[in-house]
């Protein structure tokens, strides 16, 4: 069997809540982390508050459309990231979001690392047909590790989010689970 | 020029309005038990459900649109007799972006392809753009609801995405397409 949860840069953990609301708060403050990997406006919760949410989700148990992830560095066993997954169970298929806070670790495979671990646990533990996910047009980085990892561009809608006065597109990206099978070349189990 | 004159929620044969909580469950419900049109118009599994089940969910949707203030419901009425033939909404409405999801659906059979929709979803558009001034505005549709792709096309609606393989009926996955429309778009044809 597959070790699931090593990849080649990262292992996969779920960090105790003080840790993640520690780290995100931090993170937060770096708004082009934030503008990165969300559509939103920038803002700032309290550290307090973010704990309280990770706890609220933590005692809603085992919820079986929502999983979340922490990375952690092989080598120095940093915590720089997360991802976390919302599954539609009626038709199987799942939504990542991603995200690397440590600033350092950007550009270096470490997301790369992170998205083939989470593939590989969407389609050999949650067993769905497909894995979508939403970029900004303005993170063509991004865009390029995920069609590392198998990821196809499926379209754009036009202009819809706005940043510093100017609209961009945003992009959709899906991988079917017979590509990603195909890409795993008979090293699947 | 300055059209405020043009009611904005009244067209050729129809009118928008609110949620009647007395007659308005019944008939709901009574379309609910249309499995064909429930696939139209929702991804999630199509049931039969009662007007008790109906009413608790116009409560949820008022409350929704008092407390989140980025959801307009309204119901379409028949002008003729009142009669309630659909639903329209523009949900999921991101401000700071101008972008916001619609929908549309005529609930009897009897009453499609008599130009509700059409007349429907240009009240709809108007409301968006010239009174929320929205943007842009997306809708969702899966491939094989052939009457709402033709409906979006008509409107000037362009298919952006398409989500491959995104849905499973039938024994079979089949694509979910994304229409956009561009508030300047919808102006030069308006």
């Amino acid at each position: 069997m597959r070790d699931l949860f090593h990849g080649e840069l990262v292992r996969l953990t779920l960090e105790e809540p003080e840790t993640r609301a520690k780290a995100e708060a931090r993170w937060q403050r770096d708004t082009e982390y934030h503008r990165l990997i969300d559509g939103e406006p920038a803002r700032l919760f309290s550290e307090r508050k973010i704990k309280e949410w990770t706890e609220k989700q933590m005692e809603a148990g085992i919820q079986p459309e929502r999983y979340s992830f922490s990375v952690r560095t092989l080598e120095e066993d940093r915590f720089i990231g997360f991802f976390g997954l919302w599954v539609d169970l009626i038709h199987s298929e799942a939504w990542v979001g991603i995200g690397i806070g440590e600033r350092e670790f950007w550009s270096k495979g470490y997301g790369t690392d992170m998205m083939k671990l989470c593939l590989q646990w969407a389609f050999t533990e949650l067993c769905v047909e497909r894995v979508s996910l939403g970029v900004h047009a303005y993170n063509p980085r991004a865009v390029r590790s995920y069609e590392k990892c198998g990821f196809r561009l499926e379209g754009r809608t036009r202009q819809d989010v706005m940043r510093e006065g100017r609209r961009t597109d945003s992009l959709w990206m899906g991988i079917l689970r017979g590509e990603w099978l195909q890409m795993q070349n008979g090293d699947h189990r | 020029m300055f059209d405020i004159q043009t009611q904005l929620f009244e067209s050729q044969d129809i009118r928008f309005g609110p949620i009647d909580h007395e007659k308005d469950p019944e008939i709901e419900a009574k379309w609910t038990h249309d499995s064909e049109f429930m696939r139209l118009m929702e991804t999630s599994p199509a049931r039969p459900m009662s007007a008790a089940m109906i009413k608790k969910q116009y409560e949820k949707l008022e409350k929704q649109i008092e407390e989140d203030k980025n959801l307009y419901h309204f119901m379409i009425r028949a002008k003729a007799d009142e009669r309630l033939v659909g639903k329209a909404s523009i949900q999921q409405i991101e401000w700071t972006n101008g972008n916001a999801f619609i929908r549309i659906g005529i609930g009897a059979a009897e009453d499609r392809r008599k130009g509700y929709g059409t007349q429907a979803l240009r009240m709809l558009l108007r409301f968006a753009f010239a009174e929320l001034n929205l943007f842009r505005l997306t809708a969702i549709v899966p491939e094989y609801n052939e009457g709402a792709v033709a409906l979006l096309q008509k409107f000037g609606f362009m298919q952006e995405v398409c989500r491959r393989k995104s849905l499973e009926r039938d024994g079979r996955r089949w694509d979910l397409y994304v229409f956009g429309l561009l508030n300047d778009e919808w102006r030069k044809q308006a």
